[in-house]
């Protein structure tokens, strides 16, 4: 009887760990995957691991990560945007368009950016939470009607000769990291704030988890789908303003197919198309991953071609991996 | 007992989730023809043992045999080819197919020539299944268009359609009616005389004493006995499955109902699912809500809740009509409504079982937009105390929680919104004899400190044993009020199918 009750608790320790084990590699194996890639990389590039080819990873990255995080809230809620590309490009060239020349009122310039994108993701809000659009559909429209907007308003042209002090956060830096990346992280931690600190970061989750269910719960359903509409629109307005600065001109070409690397980000990050389900840090570090593979797809001089099956593929392995996890 | 062979045969079988034990070395004996109740309490381990067997789990230890002979079913599908079919406790139709669509699901009949799905003869022959149950639910109709009762009654047909050798039923009854539930028993029948082995999971103690042969019970994950039937009482078999001695189900009736009025409802109509219904509870009371299903209950509820919109008529808190267009209203007026549904409406499922409880009180647990979240720890882990949930811990993933456990989830939410007027649509489904006897304690509880409870039920002993006057709706009418001393189960009914003897 003794020795019988021992193997037995022997044994479920021994599976309790293992199991423990499996859960802690399914949970965080996303992270070993950077961590691989990197290691990879430096080990078969000599350019990888240098300042100046990290200073531009991580500013390509940054612009994605920014979209991505906005991205995250619209999925956990079931949703998608597929509209944060064009916002883009139509915050960059209204910005672009008012800090033309070195006497302009920068700040305005700025404002004007994050409130274009603002009000956009308002209006997709409105679309699908009052009028009861199914977000793919909505933000669709969305997509053609901001991209055709920045064409009107730019006539079509790129606008160039931006004042310098503009050009600051694309090419600036502070203690050595790029702006864009102090950007980022602020981001970062807001969002991890409102998403896991706050009542509105639970109202999401719930939503996107059983909208039924929230809804007799006693939650705002509307509102709080019209807020991640907003705050998708609004971090797509920062992206414009981002790259506008970072490659000096308004382009209102710009943008184009970017929310599909924010959803590749987002989903390789571990959040589940299916709502409710995910996590922000994943995002992040989904946006590094694909910014890796870029970067160092082009330092080991893949041809363009290939590097879109390989980062396709990533991407559906990441799926496959996650649907492991939950 | 042991002459014959066994049919089936579950030995020493385990199974760990992340290493945190579900069930251990339990034991199962299944005999040719007979019923085979699964007793235990709420997360006892009756389910997640079904699964294995059924292929939907892999278990982590343990034998499983046939007819003597050894068997893997590591799928749902190999299983089914084994010979075993279940009934599951978690009904998951496909809604937007075909009753028989979904009955055929996976081997649906085709034309001899080409390989086309041959759908006369598929509807021909579900027609001809429900013809024999004797069952009057159109093989055409979407399964979105059925009742929970229709839907659950399909699935019976469904799993007894496989002429499996083993057919496993969890908790088929939990949404039946009467009529039904005997529909099921003389399927059950059959199948016996048919040499099948059914396993049988229920926490109604009326029908296992009057379907099953061998009864096991689970506790804790453990396996703890298997007698027939006829050598237990209901006492002995409780005791079994809890552990303790267990004297009254019901509270002692010392409840003082006040003359105040809490909430009336006043001629309130919403076409298409009652008309004209009007009744009022006191302060303190357990107003009984019965009929048959369909008779409009859980509507009337949904309306007072704000879920569907009243046409006519009026609601009134102490006197003050209020205006309630949404659930949000009704919460801030201090109406709960635990519905009946817990799957749809009352569970986010991803979510955790701390952030379900506090989902509909996340007022009292921030200031401001911040979440407290040691407050949060704190009043979640109280509930998990005080109403007993069995989980691993607050974090766990609500729909990793055992059926019953679920249930309790929602009643612990919507405490914690401290209502004054608390509606319960069936608030004892699928729970436990012994988390019953806990429910109904703590109604009592809550009027007695002035809470009013509208209960809405079909079980009768439940209605008869709780409320301190019950309202009998039928099609969506008020039939009758009934004080507890007049009431009987037979004038319940009588009134309940009323309007259907005069049609
Ligand atoms: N997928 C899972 N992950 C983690 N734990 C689980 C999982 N499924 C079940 N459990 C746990 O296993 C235990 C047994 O659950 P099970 O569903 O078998 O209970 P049950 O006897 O069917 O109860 P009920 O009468 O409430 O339906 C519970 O503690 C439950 O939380
Ligand atoms: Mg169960």
């Amino acid at each position: 009887m003794n020795s019988q009750l021992s193997t037995n608790s022997y044994k479920e320790t021994k599976e309790n760990s293992n199991a423990k084990f499996k859960h802690l590699l399914s949970e965080y194996g996303i992270l070993l995957a950077l961590l691989g890639m990197a290691v990879a990389l430096t080990i078969l590039s000599p350019n990888f691991l240098t300042s100046a080819n990290m200073l531009n990873l991580f500013k390509q990255v940054s612009i994605n990560a920014v979209l991505a995080i906005g991205m995250t809230f619209v999925i956990l809620t079931k949703g998608i945007d597929l509209s944060v590309g064009s916002i883009l490009a139509f915050s960059g060239i209204i910005t672009a368009s008012l800090v033309v020349g070195n006497d302009t009122n920068l700040l305005l310039g700025i404002v004007a950016g994050l409130g274009a994108g603002l009000f956009l993701g308002a209006v997709n809000g409105i679309i699908i939470a009052k009028w009861k659009v199914t977000p793919f559909i909505a933000t669709l429209g969305m997509m053609a009607i901001a991209r055709g907007l920045t064409y009107i308003y730019s006539e079509g042209q790129p606008i160039s000769g931006l004042s310098d002090a503009f050009l600051v956060i694309g090419t600036g830096g502070f203690l050595g990291i790029p702006i864009s990346v102090w950007v980022v992280l602020v981001v970062f931690i807001i969002c991890t704030l409102l998403l896991y600190h706050t009542k509105f970061g639970r109202y999401v989750y719930a939503v996107g988890g059983n909208e039924n269910a929230a809804r007799t719960s006693g939650l705002n359903v509307d509102r709080t789908l019209m807020s991640v509409y907003c705050i998708s629109g609004l971090l797509a307005g920062l992206a414009g303003v981002l790259l506008t600065s970072r490659i000096s001109s308004g382009l209102p070409q710009s943008g184009i197919s970017y929310e599909l690397d924010a959803i590749a980000a987002v989903v390789i990050g571990g959040t589940s198309l299916m709502g409710g389900r995910g996590r922000l840090w994943g995002t992040l570090v989904g946006a590094l991953i694909i910014g890796v593979l870029n970067n160092g797809l082009d330092l080991l001089a893949v041809s363009s071609y290939w590097q879109q099956v390989i980062k396709g593929t990533i991407i559906i392995i990441a799926v496959l991996v996650d649907r492991k996890r939950t | 007992m042991t002459v014959q062979p066994f049919l089936l045969e579950m030995k020493g079988i385990s199974k760990f989730f992340n290493g945190i034990k579900a069930i251990s070395n339990v034991n199962l004996n299944i005999r040719k023809g007979t019923v085979h109740a699964l007793m235990g309490e709420n997360g006892a381990g009756k389910s997640t043992t079904m699964k294995i067997l059924s292929g939907i789990y892999k278990p982590t230890e343990g034998t499983i045999l046939m007819e003597g002979k050894e068997i893997f079913p590591n799928t749902p599908k190999v299983a089914l080819d084994y010979g075993i079919a279940m009934i599951h406790q978690e009904l998951s139709p496909i809604f937007e197919m075909t009753v028989a669509e979904n009955i055929f699901l996976g081997r649906e009949p085709l034309y001899s020539k080409v390989h086309l799905v041959n759908y006369p003869k598929m509807y021909k022959d579900t027609k001809k299944m429900f013809e024999n149950l004797d069952l009057s639910i159109n093989p055409k109709k979407k399964m979105k268009e059925l009742s929970v009762s229709e839907i659950q009654m399909v699935e019976i047909v469904k799993a007894v359609s496989y002429d499996s050798k083993v057919i496993i039923m969890d908790e088929p009854t939990s949404s039946l009616a009467d009529k039904e539930v005997e529909q099921l028993f003389s399927i059950i029948n059959r199948l016996k005389k048919d040499g099948k082995g059914i396993i049988y999971i229920s926490h109604k103690m009326d029908e296992i004493f009057r379907i099953s042969d061998d009864i096991t019970v689970f506790r804790d994950g453990e396996y703890i006995s298997t007698n027939l039937a006829k050598d237990l009482d209901q006492e002995t078999l409780i005791k079994q499955m809890v552990g303790r001695e267990l004297t009254d189900v019901f509270p002692e009736r010392n409840r003082s109902v006040k003359e105040e009025i809490a909430l009336s409802v006043e001629g309130i109509s919403a076409p298409g699912y009652f008309e004209n219904v009007s009744f009022q509870v006191k302060k303190g009371e357990i107003l009984g809500l019965t009929g048959l299903m369909g008779a409009g209950r859980t509507e009337v509820a949904k309306a007072i809740f704000g879920m569907i919109p009243i046409e006519s008529g009026s609601i009134k808190l102490k006197g003050e009509p209020i205006n309630i267009k949404e659930p949000k209203d009704a919460i801030k007026h201090g109406i709960a409504l635990v519905t009946e549904d817990r799957k749809e409406e009352g569970l986010v499922l991803p979510m955790s079982v701390k952030q379900n409880i506090t989902l509909s009180s996340l007022k009292s647990v921030s200031s401001g937009p911040m979440m407290k979240k040691n407050t949060e720890k704190q009043v979640a882990d109280d509930m998990i105390k005080s109403l007993k949930i069995k989980t691993h811990h607050r974090n766990q993933l609500v729909e990793t929680l055992s059926g019953g456990n679920q249930q309790k989830i929602v009643l612990a939410k919507w405490l914690l919104t401290n209502p004054t007027i608390l509606i319960l649509d069936e608030p004892t489904r699928g729970i436990d004899i012994g988390a019953k006897t806990e429910i109904y304690k703590l109604m009592d509880h809550l009027t007695k400190e002035g809470y009013s409870i509208i209960m809405i039920s079909s079980e009768m002993p439940e209605v008869l044993g709780m409320s301190d006057r019950i309202i009998v709706l039928s099609e969506g009418k008020v039939m009758g009020t009934l004080s507890p001393k007049e009431a009987t189960q037979e004038k319940i009914l009588s009134l309940a199918t009323a309007n259907k003897v005069e049609v």
